[in-house]
């Protein structure tokens, strides 16, 4: 049997262990990590918390909570963090903090008896991304105001908190993180891209484990929080690296791997709330372009509210675009794939979800080119106000004064396109594997056309916004 | 290799235009330009006075490291060579309200050869991989 290699040149089962080595085994077995991060990361959201309420309707470009939050927290989530190392946001986000710590009266060390708080499971019809995608929905309607002014900013970023906080008292462990976060979402679906995975190491071990501490808890941690099986992670999507299955297991048995980019999009089978989450994040990514990277001014207008109608009109071709458009050509791709292939008892409905992991390659690159065209222009104003992070004129690390300048934004076009051209490889790369495990023998390749033809439309269309 | 001839027909299309001198009036009012895009050919000498109708605003050319600043009832002036060719952003250089990082327009600098090398490099992926298919 031919090997089965990603682009055709790495092969996917090839696996680098990152934790074979003990001294950094022993400091991610520690109860300090990644607390101290999430401690760290906690201070900033309190300093971007405070600075964004004083900033209060301030152009948002000087002030340190917007440009902390919208130019460098952003940009690195979409360009470094989601592709590259999957959920490690996830895994020193300061939101839970306070609510996990009420949860377990505990905040480093391990509380054996019972949680706090009501502890209650999310309702079984909500296991899902749909909320997640309502919710991150409706926080893109308005991201013409926070993503630009200071009190939007502190208004968003305390509720996220509040909402958090309330959450882990009401539902058990990190349900606010799996089924509610507005950016959990695309970080559990982008994530499958990544080059990095925590997995079991020998599976013999886990079989005789009867007691599954990874899961259940055990004095030295906490049973998963994200409430999935770490004895048998198939793929990145809810694997928050909270690293407590690394604490809790006795054989050490768990193991942080490198590994190809993009494996878990060969073995995932998707979900409808999955393959609509790939669907509003290419329709928001069209909507953010043109609204913010594009010279449209009435774009800019109608997202601030100016006049109403224009907002309306704005929200409503977004979902239009998001809900109905995209997948309707997706929808037609994979009816086309599937009579093309001839394998006529293929369910139209399984294509459909399947194949549209497709969309994950080049929307998380269409994403990334997005957030680097927020960095490299604005990233000086975030050198700026480190400097003076409450705007009371301190110079703190003598940057203060250091004037707006865009860096290499001349290339700014040239990398967008590369990054989404490389995205693309990756699509077509994974369609071609997915159709062959969709379709039987030679119907696979037949059955991929549409499928190709309906991806290189999609990125054309995103390159010809990039560059021209 | 049809693809291939295309490009090199696309490329080969570089210097055949007729420099000009162009004289370009840019409005500038928060939160946009009129006009928001200037197409030019490579080698044009351009000359772009920039008025401001209500704050003072700047234009900030990509690329061509170009910066001018007017306000009301004082004008910008800045002249330079379209050498570079491709799209450009320009950008208001001045804090001039909310939406200011996003005050943007565009220069494109005729012909634009990245659009015509992402473009023929998928369609050269599409075709390699439909021709894999076929063989």
């Amino acid at each position: 049997m031919r090997e089965d290699r990603i682009l055709g040149i790495i092969p996917s089962d090839w696996r680098f262990e990152l934790t074979k080595f003990s001294y950094v085994r022993a400091f991610l077995k520690s109860r300090w990590i990644p607390f101290v991060f999430i401690l760290l990361n906690a201070s900033f959201l309190t300093l971007i918390l405070y600075s964004s309420f004083r900033g209060g309707f301030s152009a948002g470009n000087y002030n340190f909570g917007v440009s902390m939050t919208w130019v460098l927290w952003w940009s690195v989530l979409m360009i470094l963090m989601v592709p590259f190392f999957s959920r490690l946001w996830c895994s020193i986000c300061p939101f839970p903090l306070f609510g996990e710590w009420l949860q377990r009266g505990r905040l480093i060390t391990v509380r054996e008896s019972p949680f706090l708080g009501l502890n209650k499971p999310w309702p079984k019809g909500l296991r899902n991304m749909w909320l997640m995608n309502g919710v991150f929905l409706s926080v893109t309607f308005l991201a013409g105001l926070f993503t630009v002014r200071p009190f939007e900013t502190f208004l968003i970023l305390g509720l996220m908190f509040i909402a958090a906080t309330i959450s882990m008292l009401v539902w058990q462990r990190r349900t606010f993180c799996l089924y509610i976060c507005p950016v959990s979402g695309f970080q559990g679906l982008y994530s499958n891209l990544a080059i990095i995975e925590i997995r079991r190491k020998d599976p013999e071990i886990c079989k005789n484990h009867k007691t599954k501490t990874c899961f259940s808890g055990n004095r030295d941690g906490y049973g998963c929080p994200w409430m999935i099986t770490p004895y048998d992670i198939r793929d990145n999507t809810n694997c928050g690296l909270c690293l407590e299955c690394f604490k809790t297991c006795p054989f050490d048995n768990m193991a942080i791997y490198l590994r190809p980019p993009g494996v878990d999009l060969l073995n995932k089978d998707m979900g409808m709330d999955e393959a609509w989450k790939a669907f509003i994040m290419l329709g928001t990514f069209f909507t953010f372009y043109e609204s913010f990277q594009s010279p449209h001014g009435f774009l800019k207008d109608w997202f601030r509210g100016e006049p109403l109608s224009g907002y309306f009109i704005l929200i409503l071709v977004h979902l239009f675009l998001s809900l109905i458009l995209l997948p309707l050509l997706h929808l037609t791709a994979s009816y086309l794939s599937k009579v093309i292939s001839g394998d006529r008892d293929k369910n139209l409905r399984r294509i459909f979800a399947n194949t549209s992991i497709m969309l994950v390659p080049v929307g998380s690159a269409a994403w990334a080119a997005f957030s680097l065209g927020i960095i490299m222009p604005n990233g000086s104003y975030v050198i700026q106000v480190i400097s003076d992070p409450f705007g009371l004129g301190w110079n703190l690390l003598g940057t203060s004064d250091i004037p707006w300048r865009p860096c290499l934004s001349g290339l700014i076009h040239p990398l967008q396109s590369l990054i989404v051209t490389i995205g693309f490889i990756f699509s077509i790369d994974t369609g071609y594997r997915i159709s062959q495990k969709t379709f039987s023998g030679d119907s696979a390749a037949k059955g991929f056309i549409p499928l190709a033809i309906y991806n290189s439309l999609i990125t054309m269309i995103i390159l010809i916004l990039i560059t021209i | 290799m049809i693809l291939f001839v295309l490009s090199i027909i696309s490329f080969a299309r570089e210097g055949t235009f007729e420099n000009q001198e162009r004289r370009i009036d840019v409005v500038a009012r928060r939160f946009y330009y009129s006009p928001d895009t200037i197409v030019v050919n490579r080698g044009d000498r351009v000359i772009l006075r920039l008025i401001s109708e209500d704050v003072q605003h700047g234009l900030y050319i990509d690329g061509y490291d170009l910066n001018v600043t007017a306000y009301p009832g004082s004008d910008g002036r800045v002249s330079f060579v379209a050498d570079r060719t491709g799209k450009f952003t320009f950008r208001c250089s001045v804090t001039c309200g909310m939406h200011h990082p996003y005050m943007v327009g565009y220069l494109k600098v005729l012909p634009n050869k990245y659009f015509y090398i992402s473009l023929w490099t998928v369609l050269a992926i599409l075709a390699a991989l439909l021709l894999r298919i076929s063989l």
